[in-house]
């Protein structure tokens, strides 16, 4: 193993690569060059990262510590496991792929490309910290940027779309913020790792009450709840997780293409990635404790938001509605994980399928979201403007390949075996029908409304006559196939071959599990 | 070499006085030489103190005395908490002084007056004798009252005489306390370390206390008595407005903590609930006002208000860490409410001559004036404690402290925080961008920032980043000095 501080580079990379995109901005060209090399260079760096990565190995790897601010007794602590090298592949693809969908931004290209790199140095940051102190500061990073992002190149109501997004997630993160200061007044750490060996035995809970007990909380339990739902919300909104979710629908529809992308294929990880890391280890009790609750949430979001995605006019609006539709897939996976089960009956494989499920599906719907967006923004370039669905009509004719490749995407988002979704919605499923039948049962409801409406914008958009108006629409041109080929490539890929990411999620997964 | 901050800022404003009238560039180069000097002093002084700093022990710098009969000294010294302020002091005058580059009226009384208000503030942080103490905190109301009237703009003189009135009410009730608990103590000193040991019977304390740290308060904009800094602020000229949030109002909040909380130990618990709850009050209200002001001064003028609220808030805890965040959180504000002055005051108002949201948005300053978009809006991250800036850090460890000693009023303070993020929000969207493309005939009309602007925004920028990165840098100036003999009598309780 390396003894280079990687994942630092790995962060910096972006960091700094957007510092040199600043400078440039005078010369748009090179601005733009610069960004694209330097996120080629974030993914060459992520790619190093798996090649270095020891499968055998359950605990974290490239792990980085030093003393930082003494006197609050916090680590620069960084390290991953299969879950943050996941993550950070996929911000890593997912930027590349963003950029290119946005080569040709109006205004200001140095710092629509500086932005988006400061956004991937945050996605870094947050999915490789193990200290809440700079976790913190990357996850808070991520944020800025993406507001600029919508507010300055955005549709018609960006305005609007930018300030609720910024108030929504703030809102949850001051309240995360809070529930961790809260949780370090009582233990004084901020260390994760650390801070989930205190709450394995329940130590989190007595310590909590030892400190901030008394007058305000009566019991051990509504004191934890607090702190837990405070944590909670900060990841409920970024997820986002119904009722949590109303910035969406308009922030990812009025954000320029790429943005979307970025958004919907690595931003919304760090909701469900914050569950994963943060929420589950520290709060196993609590999540058991309400995981009825939780569990009615997760189905609200996958029920409700398929259907939306249905009664949508807007390809975009549909998009985003399928988006958050998969990641609440992702959280019910969680959720029917923290199932407890009869002593002597451990659930391992069904609650390891759940969470190697989910982890998959992570990573696939980001690809699969983020290739959504990109079409969706192709069709809006070429029709002026047009994104409704039935403003179109018969493109198939004028344009196969566009209408191909957007075939294979939709039928990867909606789980089509061989392709790469269906292999994170059958592990979820197959993990949370025996720990939570019936919601996984009701689940199923939005597997069917997702076919339903991604067929349909198949339908309206590439069958029946064509519009006159639309005889003359271009097909795919080579840049596009070229921006298109490695994801539709890994859409295969993950789909005919998904041990290649099982053998580094299945480690994390049974690390995860052994917290509860 | 920390005592040569204050002799240098005196010389330095004397100096002025002698420059040909009519010169306003050297008065300038002046000033900005003297406030480096000052600067560079306190660097230099900092340095020879970091060998003590682990200790946390006074430095005494100068130490003779002064009014024999009355047992009064001149006692200059320097521990952890005052280094820190030093500092902060010598940063924001050397700032203070870049953004003032374009002062074309009576220039050199102006800067003489600057630098008066300099030598005093570094006075009061230096000072461990009472009476010295509070004669340079009376200096430093003198030059704030002529900068104000002279050289401000909306209802000058209105707030200039509210700001002086303020100031001196709360320099009386310091001034009663003081004399009330030399009298008491009958032991015929000033000498702050010396009337800490003596124990203060309970029943004088609550009232001596209550007289010192309200007097002082009124200065860190305590609600109910803030009043005096949203009208002060905006009527201030820009350099003045960047003192008085940046350095002035942490006179207030030093002397609390220095003079108020270690003299009266037991008056300060007898209290603690009862101002904890006006400090989380300031901290909503203040940030509540922000979100509905009209005047882009206004906004930044009562996000001071609670932003102090945080100090306040921290120093109530009587927490190690409450305080060490409190004093971290004086550093903080006054670096980046400084530099939000700056930013409204010299960048956007005198070249756009208004403040008015309204008249701004039109503008669509983010692509008029780019640079000071991006100022602006580093400096609003900043100051809502977003986490990499050092108010974070700050905040933090004051909302950790207050958790374990006030666990419902720690939810209304991040309540402020929302709010914060809501009135910066709101300005950036109104100030800074427009949905319609700003008028090609006015693109030209917006002078270009010139350098000691941008000195002053990266100097500024840079020590925010640079301490919410490495808070260790102050953190191990203030923590030690909180834990040694100088404040022990607040960790003790105090009763006699």
């Amino acid at each position: 193993m390396s003894t280079l501080p990687l994942l630092t580079l790995l962060t910096l990379v972006p960091l700094l690569g957007g510092v040199a995109t600043l400078l440039a901005s005078s010369r748009p060209n090179l601005s733009r060059r610069i960004a694209f090399a330097a996120s080629l260079l974030a993914l060459a760096g992520a790619a190093l990262l798996w090649a270095e990565f020891d499968t055998g190995s359950a605990g974290w790897q490239f792990v980085e510590r030093y003393a930082w601010v003494a006197s609050l007794g916090i680590d620069y602590h960084l390290g991953i496991d299969g879950l943050g090298l996941l993550m950070v592949l996929l911000s890593a693809l997912i930027v590349p792929f963003a950029m290119l969908a946005s080569w040709n931004i109006g205004r200001i290209p140095g710092l629509y490309f500086a932005l988006i790199l400061f956004l991937e140095a945050g996605l870094f940051g947050t999915f490789t910290a193990l200290n809440f102190f700079h976790w913190f500061i990357y996850w808070e990073l991520g944020l800025i940027p993406a507001f600029f992002l919508i507010k300055m190149w955005g549709g018609p109501r960006r305005s609007q779309a930018a300030v609720q997004f910024f108030i929504y997630t703030l809102a949850g993160s001051v309240a995360m913020l809070l529930a961790f200061l809260a949780i370090y007044a009582a233990t004084g750490l901020f260390d994760f790792d650390q801070l989930a060996d205190v709450a394995r035995h329940g130590g989190l809970d007595n310590a909590l009450f030892a400190t901030l007990g008394g007058s305000l909380f009566k019991s051990k339990e509504s004191l934890a709840a607090v702190v837990f739902l405070g944590v909670f919300l900060g990841f409920a909104v970024k997820a986002p997780l119904m009722p949590f979710h109303t910035w969406l629908p308009s922030a990812y529809a009025e954000a320029p293409t790429g943005t979307s992308m970025l958004l919907t294929g690595a931003m919304s990880k760090m909701g469900v990635y914050g569950f994963l890391r943060i929420l589950l280890p520290l709060f196993p009790g609590q999540m058991r404790a309400m995981q009825t609750p939780l569990l009615c949430l997760a189905v609200v979001t996958i029920v409700f938001s398929a259907a939306a995605a249905l009664a949508q006019r807007d390809l975009k609006r549909m998009a985003a509605y399928s988006s958050m539709n998969h990641i609440g897939y992702c959280l019910l996976g969680i959720f029917a994980a923290v199932q407890l089960t009869a002593p002597g009956v451990a659930w391992t494989t069904e609650k390891a399928a759940a969470l190697n499920g989910v982890m998959l599906q992570m990573f696939s719907h980001g690809l699969t979201a983020s290739a959504l967006f990109y079409f969706v923004g192709l069709i809006e370039q070429r029709s002026g403007g047009l994104r409704g669905l039935d403003d179109f009509g018969g493109l198939r004719k004028a344009a196969p390949v566009f209408c191909g490749l957007l075939g294979i995407t939709l039928f990867a988002s909606l789980g089509l075996p061989g392709l790469s979704g269906f292999v994170g919605e059958f592990l979820i499923f197959k993990g949370s029908l025996p720990l939570a039948g019936w919601a996984a049962a009701v689940s199923t409801l939005g597997l069917l409304i997702t076919a339903i409406f991604m067929l349909a914008i198949l339908q309206r958009v590439f069958s029946g006559p064509v519009q006159s108006r639309w005889t003359g629409w271009k097909d795919l041109t080579t840049g596009e196939r070229l921006t298109l080929a490695p994801v539709i490539t890994l859409m295969f890929l993950l789909g005919i071959c998904p041990q290649i990411l099982i053998s580094v999620s299945n480690p994390a997964a049974l690390a995860i599990l052994k917290h509860f | 070499m920390l005592a040569w901050t204050i002799y240098i800022s005196f010389l330095g404003a004397a100096a002025q006085v002698l420059l040909p009238a009519e010169s306003r560039r050297a008065a300038r180069f002046m000033a900005l030489f003297t406030a480096l000097a000052g600067l560079v002093a306190a660097l230099v002084g900092a340095a020879q103190y970091e060998r003590l700093a682990p200790s946390g022990a006074v430095a005494d710098l100068v130490n003779i005395s002064w009014i024999a009969d009355l047992g009064i000294r001149f006692h200059l010294a320097a521990d952890g908490v005052s280094v820190t302020l030093v500092l902060l002091t010598g940063i924001a005058a050397v700032s203070g002084v870049l953004f003032s580059w374009n002062i074309e009226r009576r220039a050199r009384e102006f800067f003489a007056l600057y630098l008066a208000l300099i030598g005093g503030v570094y006075g009061v942080f230096l000072s461990f004798d009472l009476f010295l103490l509070f004669v340079f905190y009376e200096i430093a109301i003198i030059p704030k009252y002529f900068l104000i009237a002279v050289w401000g703009s909306t209802r000058r003189e209105y707030a200039a005489m509210k700001l002086a009135l303020y100031s001196l009410a709360g320099s009386a009730m310091v001034l009663i306390g003081l004399i009330a608990a030399y009298v008491v103590s009958g032991s015929r000193t000033f000498e702050l370390l010396e009337l800490a040991k003596y124990p203060f019977p309970p029943a004088f304390q609550i009232w001596a206390f209550l007289l010192v740290f309200v007097g002082f308060a009124v200065l860190a904009g305590l609600w109910p008595f803030h009043t005096w800094a949203p009208t002060g602020h905006v009527a201030a000229p820009t350099a003045a407005s960047m003192l008085l949030a940046g350095v002035v109002m942490k006179l207030g909040a030093y002397g609390a903590l220095r003079v108020a909380m270690t003299l009266f130990p037991y008056g300060l618990r007898f209290w603690q609930n009862e101002i904890a709850l006006l400090a989380v009050i300031g901290i909503v209200y203040g940030a509540s006002v922000a979100l509905v002001q009209r005047d882009l001064k206004f906004v930044i003028g009562y996000s001071s208000v609670s932003h102090m609220g945080f100090v306040l808030l921290g120093l109530m805890t009587l927490t190690q860490i409450g305080l060490s965040g409190a004093v971290l959180q004086m550093f903080s504000h006054g670096i980046v409410a400084g530099l939000l002055f700056a930013v409204v005051g010299r960048m956007i108002y005198d070249r756009t001559h208004t403040r008015q949201l309204s008249e701004l948005q039109p503008m669509n300053l983010s692509v008029l004036a780019p640079f000071v978009s991006v100022v602006f809006v580093l400096a609003g991250v900043a100051s809502i404690g977003l986490p990499g800036f050092s108010g974070f850090v700050a905040e933090l460890q004051v909302l950790v402290g207050s958790w374990s000693v006030f666990p419902r009023l720690t939810i209304f303070a991040g309540i402020g925080i929302l709010l914060g993020f809501a009135y910066m929000v709101r300005v950036w969207m109104k100030a800074l961008f427009a949905e319609n493309e700003p008028k090609s005939a006015s693109i030209n009309k917006l002078e270009p920032v010139s350098i000691p602007e941008r000195a002053g925004a990266f100097l500024l920028l840079g020590t925010a980043i640079l301490i919410g990165l490495w808070p260790n840098i102050l953190l191990t100036l203030i923590d030690p000095a909180l834990h040694s003999p100088q404040f022990q009598p607040l960790w003790k309780g105090g009763l006699p």
